[in-house]
């Protein structure tokens, strides 16, 4: 049999071009863009030439202003400028009340959705986030001089289904197609190099502005497993800030805190005295308020490090329990790196010396160590690398499941799966006749309904009337490469099913998106159409690339003529449809292209397998029973 | 229209559907599909591959689930036989084996409600008794599986599938101890 000659995937689109791609890091405080150019990963700054874009918005009656500028003027208006809007990310308004913020959070909808009131009318956390990416895509595309690809985003280990859906809603509402959701300590691990390594254990100390986490990170050759996360989601420099403001109240006289636009003031006085300790032993604080009264007085490491020891205690015990997750001791620890701008303090650095007994790597800037990890695996996925052999298999966080009788929670996706998985679990009706069936999706390891979170309610209607028990309903829960959670279920005897894309209860539904992306286009109608239009004439030109350089490989070995003649009618119809001006007609074109071509692609697919696992094959021939290994 | 459809776990990764698997062998054979089909290598591509992609990975990664676990392995081979293992109208154990299995249990519970200093040695010859119960039906089920000697495979699966559950449950007892 003559041999199929198969090419490497994703190098069959164009691969002489090379594709602009971005790495965002979108931080609780701040955010970074960044991207590969000459072979190296650097940050892209703003026009002004920062590197940063602190994580706020404010809304002012006439613009919407993001980084620097909102921040520096935050203590002026305070309750239309949005800080550290990551903390709101998929959450639910019961989440949200529990913490401590001074925005006005209403509930307009009853869609669960909490908005935050502006100025600019009421605000949900995927709105404001699309603020900050929107401007550092304009960065990007300013300093690559063209319009990206896609963009590596990346989220913290511990994010659940809703605050990935709700990350990736964000990145559709600013325009970014997104490459890949990555998680932050992986993403700091490619960053240095480590995925080089055939093996190791690593832990990732992350401590940024308002968020502590530590992972543990297994490598095993080309494939990066999170083993164990743990953390604290209100821990961060943000509260040595506080400790250091608290400590100025005292030294003033304040018997009280002062209004916000004071007490943001001396919040800041104390993240400069903070910065300033990290190269220095001492350091001088001054402070006006609003009514006159001023401050001023001396500050030294040494009663620095006495008021952030107990914060830094309180990232030490994470660190054990995450061990200890993982069933590991500290001596198994090959590395540690060093990720977010608080673990500059040399406090922290001496205390995870102390803690995992070796010197951490922190050679990479730490607040844009993530930023760069994400740009490398962006140009690798935008195909600029097509021989990369890095693949980073990352595994779903949290268990899924589903509820069953008696409020119970029965899994189907046990947690550090690695993803994509699909998996299948066959269930009943409990009484005669019944016709519907309620599914209750849920996320988390206890066995109570009420101990874990809903992410979607949906039904399948339409059971034919059986006996209790005779019904068979097949639910098939599938996670995608970003961790993202798709739900069917189906009728094994009628065939009846219902599917669903879970949309997290606190998430927006695909019509509120499309509605704030006319809103956010200023000549809404037309824009709109012109970039729906555009939208769909790249994917009918992915389509045709693919298939083109398909055809030439495998067309004659893998179709007979018939089967060709249908994919030529239905490419050439698709080429007629792109150029016209019909949005329907080039989806329909697509559409019936995709269904005429998909046995060729499945065919292809299967040739892959055989090819890649041709090696193999050789190398087992008259070895079968001595490779045979015994468990 | 999937691509790997039809095809079962051993021959999606080109392996004899027997008991006996080259562990190393398999773990190859994972990262060569992987490296070709994970939906990465796809991040750029048509939505059709992307979305084959993304079924081709599933089942890759749930084919290594199934067959790098004996009990799993062997469960999928009875399955692919046509013998349902947890078919509910034959559920027949033997009585000696439940005789076992209540004492077992009953010694997990002492520990779950005596003090914590006992529970050290007791879960320790407890979790040897009951790993030196799993291994020597893993090696009988094996002799029965080469053998085709399939409705002994079953009782032995069944048997296993309480002995799996109570080793997770030893197990999470030692987790919550220590």
């Amino acid at each position: 049999m003559a041999l199929l000659q198969i090419s490497e995937p994703g190098e069959s689109t164009a691969p002489h071009e090379h594709r602009l791609a971005a790495g965002i890091d979108l931080g609780t405080t701040h955010s970074l863009v960044a991207s590969v150019r000459s072979g190296a990963a650097d940050i892209l700054p703003g026009a002004d030439g920062s590197r940063i874009l602190p994580s706020v918005v404010r809304y002012s009656d006439q613009a919407v202003i993001v980084g620097a500028e909102a921040l520096k003027n935050a203590h002026e208006d305070p309750l239309n400028t949005i800080i550290s809007v990551k903390r709101f990310m998929g959450r639910g308004a019961d989440d949200i009340a529990a913490d401590d913020h001074h925005y006005r959070i209403i509930n307009s909808d009853n869609s669960g959705v909490p908005r935050i009131q502006t100025c600019q009318g009421d605000k949900s956390a995927v709105e404001i986030s699309a603020e900050i990416l929107r401007v550092l895509r304009s960065r990007a595309e300013a300093t690559l001089g063209g319009e990206l690809t896609g963009a590596v985003i990346t989220v913290p280990a511990y994010f659940d289904d809703a605050q990935r859906q709700a990350t990736k809603d964000a990145a559709r509402l600013a325009g970014l197609h997104v490459l890949r959701l990555l998680n932050e300590p992986t993403a700091a691990a490619v960053a240095y190099g480590l995925d080089k390594n055939p093996t190791g254990t690593y832990a990732i100390y992350d401590l940024g502005g308002g968020t502590f986490d530590i992972s543990i990170l297994s490598l095993e050759s080309g494939v990066f497993q999170v083993m164990a996360t743990a953390g604290d989601s209100a821990l961060g420099g943000d509260d040595m800030d506080l400790k250091i403001a608290y400590w100025i109240m005292g030294q003033a006289g304040l018997e009280q805190k002062p209004g916000a636009g004071d007490w943001r003031q001396i919040v800041m006085a104390s993240r400069r005295a903070k910065e300033a300790l990290t190269d220095n032993e001492q350091t001088s604080i001054a402070i006006k308020l609003s009514a006159g009264s001023a401050w001023q007085g001396e500050f030294s490491r040494q009663q620095f490090n006495d008021l952030v020891d107990p914060l830094i205690d309180k990232t030490i015990m994470p660190c054990r329990r995450a061990l200890r997750d993982a069933g590991l001791t500290v001596d198994t620890i090959d590395g540690v790196v060093l990720v977010g701008g608080s673990t500059r303090v040399p406090r922290v650095r001496e205390r995870v010396l102390e803690f995992f007994g070796q010197e951490a790597l922190s050679d990479i800037n730490p607040d844009e160590v993530v930023a760069i990890g994400a740009a490398l695996q962006a140009d690798v996925l935008a195909g600029n690398k097509p021989d990369g052999e890095m693949l980073l298999l990352d595994v779903i966080p949290l268990s899924l499941g589903i509820e069953i009788m008696g409020g119970m929670v029965e899994r189907i996706v046990p947690r550090n799966s690695t993803i994509p998985i699909a998996r299948a679990q066959e269930f009943t009706t409990y009484k005669d006749g019944q016709t519907a069936m309620a599914i209750h999706v849920l996320q988390g390891e206890r066995e109570l309904v009420q101990d874990c979170r809903s992410l979607a309610r949906f039904e399948l209607r339409g059971i034919p009337p059986m006996a209790a028990g005779a019904a068979r309903i097949r639910v098939t829960y599938q996670v995608d490469a970003d961790g993202l959670l798709n739900v069917s279920a189906r009728e094994e005897i009628s065939g009846v099913s219902a599917e669903i894309e879970v949309k997290p209860s606190y998430g927006l539904s695909d019509g509120e998106i499309e509605r704030m992306l006319r809103d956010s286009i200023e000549h809404a109608r037309e824009d709109m159409d012109a970039r729906n239009l555009q939208e769909q004439r790249v994917d009918a030109d992915r389509l045709l690339e693919a298939l083109h350089a398909a055809l030439a490989q495998d067309g004659d070995a893998l179709l007979d003529t018939l089967e060709r003649v249908r994919i030529d009618e239905a490419m050439s119809n698709l080429s007629r449809a792109r150029d016209g001006q019909d949005l329907d007609w080039i989806k329909q074109a697509v559409d019936e292209l995709d269904k005429a071509s998909s046995e060729f692609a499945a065919r292809r697919m299967d040739a892959g397998i055989r090819a890649a696992l041709r090696g193999h094959t050789l190398e087992e021939i008259g070895d079968l029973s001595s490779a045979a290994k015994k468990e | 229209m999937q691509p790997g459809v039809g095809k079962n776990y051993f021959e999606l990764f080109g392996l004899p559907a027997r008991f006996d698997v080259d562990l190393p062998g398999l773990n190859n054979r994972y990262r060569s599909l992987q490296q070709q089909f994970h939906p990465d290598r796809f991040a750029s591509g048509s939505e059709q591959e992307r979305r084959m992609a993304m079924e081709l990975t599933a089942s890759i990664n749930e084919g290594l689930r199934v067959l790098r676990n004996p009990l799993a392995r062997a469960r999928y081979l009875l399955e692919l036989a046509g013998i349902s293992v947890n078919d509910e109208t034959d559920t027949a154990m033997n009585p000696a084996f439940l005789m076992e299995q209540m004492e077992w249990r009953e010694q997990l519970d002492a520990v779950r409600s005596g003090p914590a200093d006992d529970a050290g040695p007791v879960l320790q010859s407890l979790s040897k008794d009951v790993n030196n119960a799993f291994n020597r039906r893993v090696d009988q089920l094996r002799t029965e599986l080469n053998n085709d000697d399939l409705s002994a495979a079953r009782t032995h699966v069944r048997e296993l599938q309480f002995l799996d559950k109570l080793k997770m449950q030893i197990e999470e007892i030692e987790e919550s101890l220590f």
